[in-house]
């Protein structure tokens, strides 16, 4: 029996058969030549039948698919049989080259073009790269790279997934993701959250396991068997029960000692709204308004941003929806608000600073926030992403009042507004963590990196003293208000980043005073039930017990040994 | 050879969707049709039916191209392809 030991990012205890993501297709070697026996015009009418094959199968697949995924497998489709790739890999052949060596080196000079202008085309260099990948393995009659399809379900195991890949992920045969790569907040960890699938990343060796062994996966304890053993098929079993009972969370977010803490969701629109409230969700955490922007070159008009908001708040009349402004850039750029040719983009113009380039955007936002709030019951809260300052804090908040936005916040996601937490709520309403970023930022470790993974999970005792001092700051300018006669009540310090979906740290988080905890809403049952089982007590001792961990792996593991909780229930 | 001038009125430039659009047209025509910076030499003008060739032109809002065409049907191809690119096809 082999064990494979990775970091759990999703719970779920699972027993399945393995299909491997296709290996990255190989590189045709350099200098391979035609075979003696094939005729040049030959080769290069196979090469564009393989070509119009991959097109027409991209095609296929851009018709199913919708949204983002679509418009841009719709480009790649067009790339499969662009005439410069194809006549630049056809002078190759007529020069005496193999097929596949000729379109791999056609599409690497067109892939070196496209990355050296930067910006908007250097994303697209990718895109040629797997269309060239795609016609080599036509070519080779082997497996085209991607997600196989299959009707039968299995475990999907793979280096890393990445956002095209989940694009076309299916929920109803996938039933667990395990990756050699990838970090506890890659693409694969988010998709597999909001899937409710159980899933394992950076487990190194998987790579290794046959296609269709049976394997079990504990997707909390980050665990992985092949030849599962009889325990394991009870612990799947047990997990399947656990699972449905789990299923309901009675939408009221509280300790065993009736210390309320809201549970909400985050959410990305109307869609996810109505979904998160039927999961019972006491209202949103964190609407991520750029999702309704990401598939567009323009700004949308007012009329068009105050129907879609209008949408989500309706999902929760009387309960409050805590509404993020545009957050683009780094890994959202929008063509008409961020410059795609910045070195270091995630340090560079994005979330609120877009305002001080493309200034007039946020301003509209927030005056189709005020007109949809106007509109609906919702108990609207406004909140800007990347806040490093009080002076930016208080621009912010000077921006709402005029729109006519009364409880105008802050993410916290900069270590800086974390350290001056004290001054910059002295300026705004409230404040929510964003920890996937404040992890980043904190830790200096890119959240894709699957080598970095030890960095970049919130357990990190730095990001849990953030967490704390954020917290303090609040209460610090409550009792500054109330030493100069006004109410003293310090302001509310939620969490909407991921690390709000761990039963385990929302405890932690609980105990360090944060007001609130918005998820995913599949995480939501998992979240509530845990929390009934601790006092406020216990959780506070708890949060004194992780913050005193000498590393992440330490605090997360002494804090669930005392959470027996979590092992009976599989979290 | 019959050619014109166009300027560029989209705003994100001659990729993304306004790229696609003008490749699509310019492949359905029934003459081949190659594209160029203003001041470019004639040698170094691309495939007008090529997304990639597009792309890699860079050309973007207000930037002025020259269209070119030979043989039956040029002068009507051009004037087609001269009209999307002086459209706002990020306006539609």
């Amino acid at each position: 029996m082999q064990n494979f030991q990775g970091v759990g990012v999703s719970p779920g205890r699972i027993i399945g058969s393995v299909r491997q993501m296709p290996k990255p297709v190989s590189e045709p070697p350099s200098g391979e030549r035609l075979a003696a026996d094939v005729a040049p015009e030959d080769a290069v009418a196979r090469l564009k039948a393989a070509a119009q094959s991959v097109h027409d199968e991209l095609k296929a697949r851009a018709d199913s698919a919708s949204g983002d995924g679509k418009a841009v497998l719709e480009a790649t489709a067009l790339m499969a049989k662009d005439t410069m790739l194809l006549k630049s890999a056809g002078k190759l052949i007529n020069a005496g080259s193999s097929a596949e060596r000729a379109i791999w080196e056609a599409g690497a000079s067109v892939s070196e073009m496209l990355h050296n202008l930067g910006g908007y085309m250097a994303e697209r260099a990718t895109d040629v790269l797997d269309v060239r990948a795609r016609i080599v393995a036509e070519l080779r009659g082997v497996p085209a790279p991607g997600i196989p399809s299959s009707e039968t379900p299995f475990i999907l195991v793979a280096e890393d997934l990445a956002p095209a890949d989940t694009a076309t992920l299916n929920p109803a045969v996938v039933l667990a993701l395990v990756t050699s790569g990838g970090g506890p907040q890659s693409h694969t960890a988010i998709i597999a959250r909001s899937l409710g699938l159980p899933a394992v990343v950076a487990a190194h060796g998987v790579d290794e396991i046959a296609d269709g062994s049976e394997v079990y996966v504990d997707g909390a304890a980050g665990f992985v068997a092949l030849e599962p053993s009889d325990e394991h098929r009870a612990s799947a079993t047990a997990w399947a029960e656990t699972s449905a009972t789990l299923a309901a969370f009675d939408g009221n977010g509280t300790t065993a000692d009736g210390h309320l803490v809201p549970l909400l969701a985050n959410v990305g629109g109307a869609k996810d709204a109505v979904a998160a409230a039927g999961l019972g969700a006491q209202g949103v955490g964190l609407f991520r308004t750029e999702f309704c922007f990401l598939e567009r070159d323009t700004e949308p008009s007012v009329d068009e941003q105050a129907a879609a908001y209008k949408a989500v708040f309706d999902a929760f009349p009387g309960k409050k929806v805590v509404l993020r402004t545009l957050d683009a850039g780094a890994d959202k750029p929008l063509p008409f608000l961020t410059d795609a040719t910045e070195p270091n983009p995630a340090l560079g113009v994005r979330g609120y600073r877009t305002d001080f380039t493309t200034p007039g955007v946020l301003e509209r936002q927030l005056e189709a926030i005020a007109r949809a709030a106007s509109e609906s019951e919702a108990d609207v809260w406004v909140m800007a992403p990347m806040i490093s300052t009080a002076a930016e804090a208080g621009r912010f908040a000077s921006l709402c009042a005029a729109a006519g936005i009364k409880t105008p916040g802050v993410m916290v996601e900069v270590p800086s507004a974390a350290l001056t937490a004290a001054t910059v709520l002295r300026e705004v309403g409230f404040a929510s963590l964003g920890t996937n970023d404040l992890t980043q930022y904190a830790m200096a470790a890119d959240r894709q990196l699957g080598p970095l993974a030890e960095l970049n999970t919130p357990w990190q005792p730095a990001v849990l003293r953030l967490v704390q001092l954020t917290v303090e700051g609040a209460a610090q300018e409550g009792a500054g208000r109330e030493a100069s006669g006004g109410a003293g009540a310090a302001k509310p310090v939620g969490v909407c980043g991921e690390a709000a979906a761990d039963p385990a740290l929302a405890v932690v988080l609980t105990g360090l005073g944060v007001t609130t905890l918005s998820m995913t809403a599949r995480s939501l049952a998992a979240v509530g039930t845990v929390l009934k089982t601790v006092t406020l007590e216990q959780a506070q001792e708890l949060a004194r017990l992780a913050l005193s961990a000498p590393s992440a792996t330490e605090a997360r593991e002494w804090v669930r040994a005392k959470l027996p909780v979590l092992e009976e229930l599989g979290l | 050879m019959p050619e014109r001038t166009a300027t560029v009125a989209s705003r994100s430039g001659l990729h993304a969707r306004p790229a696609a659009l003008f490749a699509e047209l310019a492949g359905e025509q029934p003459v081949d049709v190659t594209i160029a910076m203003q001041g470019q030499p004639e040698d170094e003008a691309m495939d007008a039916a090529s997304i990639l060739s597009l792309m890699t032109l860079g050309a973007a809002k207000g930037d002025v191209v020259v269209l070119r065409a030979e043989g039956d049907g040029a002068d009507a191809a051009l004037d087609a392809l001269v009209k999307l690119l002086e459209t706002d096809l990020d306006a539609e």
